[in-house]
């Protein structure tokens, strides 16, 4: 054996095999195994495996992909809790609303029903990654033009970002007396609130705060004259009552 | 936020690998639909610009060692574990089979498979192939060194047989 070659590893061997040696030290295995034929029979046979490997395997790459392993998974478990829980409440909601008619006011079941509808699509919305909105906050200005113009009112989009939530953007939603706003407030975290708007040209009154838990969605919901509001989240209810206050703040100032 | 899409590119690849390690098409598939999921759970914690490829390969693996331990602990009393049961002289009849390099493989100790494989047909770095199984550089090194051993040794057992038959 020669000096040199007591210098050649196993690690350089299988590195050999690889292609993961530079240049130079490559020069020196390939002097070794031409000295060490049976270590130069077990290099080969590697790299046979390695080519074997893929001859085997690298049809697998182009199989076309499930179209389930595209879409993020996330959302589909919590969307489907949430939609169910909503769906649960619709009939527990339909079945109470038969029993207590006479004894609720037309009014409150309404209102009810306002929350419950801002979670349904808060449940709808918030999941989507790729279009959880239809005009985005960069065209606030437009946003607000659009909404306003379709629920024929003047909406007011509040500002959160000092409470950690950025304006996503806003959608337009059919709902039971007309057309409906969404709009979606994103923490860094990536949880997200939806604030669902809806004119009601009749009303005059103002509430105070309600509170509905929909599922795991929280929702605070109130009256502001002409406008119904309700605010949606997955969070704990004092958590969701701050940002309610704020908002309600900022639309009245 | 991880890329969605470059979560996506990766799949091909995670869909190669897994094949290859659990050598059947049905436990592969899930295997992918398991990591993919969890992925997508945790997109949030992958931090941006680290190897998305090394994070999505170490998720494979862990669901991959999961499940080895559940059929391990399955075993119960027989329940050697793949590292001490692998027949390094295999039967007669056993000989014939090894032609099939994917059956030659599934016949390597697990955790010296994965080193092959994300070696050998991945080509990942020794270094993304140490962190992705949380271990050191020389242990992939010396699985690396008896994983591909053992399978040439199969391999020639195997051709040998077929000659025999042959010669008969």
């Amino acid at each position: 054996m020669t000096s040199q070659s007591a210098t050649v590893s196993e690690t350089d061997l299988q590195a050999y095999v690889d292609g993961m040696l530079g240049e130079e030290r490559r020069g020196e295995v390939e002097t070794y195994l031409a000295d060490h034929l049976q270590e130069q029979a077990r290099v080969k046979a590697y790299q046979e495996q390695n080519r074997l490997l893929h001859a085997s395997f690298d049809a697998v790459l182009a199989e076309p992909i499930p179209a389930q392993w595209r879409i993020p998974i996330r959302p589909w478990p919590f969307f489907a809790r949430a939609f169910a829980a909503a769906l649960a409440w619709i009939v527990v909601g339909g079945i109470m609303g038969w029993f207590l008619r006479g004894e609720m006011t037309n009014r409150s079941a309404k209102e009810i029903d306002f929350a419950r509808q801002a979670a349904l699509a808060h449940a709808v919305y918030t999941p989507e990654v790729r279009h959880p909105v239809e005009v985005t906050a960069e065209q606030e200005e437009h946003l607000v033009r659009w909404l306003s113009k379709r629920l024929g009112g003047t909406l007011k989009v509040p500002h959160l970002i000092d409470l950690g939530y950025e304006l996503v953007g806003g959608r337009l939603l059919p709902g039971d007396q007309g057309p409906v706003a969404q709009f979606m407030y994103q923490e860094r975290s990536g949880k997200r609130l939806t604030l669902y708007v809806k004119t009601d040209p009749s009303s005059e009154r103002e509430t105070a705060f309600q509170y509905s838990q929909q599922g795991k969605v929280a929702v605070f919901y109130w009256l502001d004259r002409r406008l119904s509001y309700a605010l949606s989240a997955e969070m704990p209810k004092d958590e969701l009552l701050k940002v309610a206050n704020a908002i309600y703040e900022r639309l009245n100032s | 936020m991880a890329d969605a899409e470059g979560i996506i590119t990766h799949i091909p690849h995670l869909r190669r690998y897994a094949r290859a390690l659990t050598g059947d098409q049905v436990s592969a598939e899930d295997l992918v639909q398991d990591t993919l999921e969890r992925a997508w759970k945790r997109m949030a914690l992958w931090r941006p610009g680290s190897n998305i490829r090394a994070w999505l390969f170490t998720i494979m693996h862990n669901l991959y060692v999961n499940q080895i331990k559940a059929a391990a602990r399955g075993l119960r009393g027989n329940g050697e574990q793949a590292e001490s049961s692998v027949p390094v002289s295999p039967t007669q009849d056993d000989r014939l089979e090894l032609r099939d390099l994917n059956k030659a493989l599934q016949r390597l100790p697990h955790d010296q498979r994965e080193v092959v494989l994300l070696i050998g047909l991945e080509q990942l770095s020794y270094g993304e192939a140490a962190k992705i199984i949380g271990v050191p550089i020389g242990t992939i090194m010396s699985r690396l060194s008896r994983g591909r051993e053992q399978l040439r040794l199969m391999m020639n057992r195997a051709n040998s047989s077929a000659q025999l038959k042959a010669i008969k």
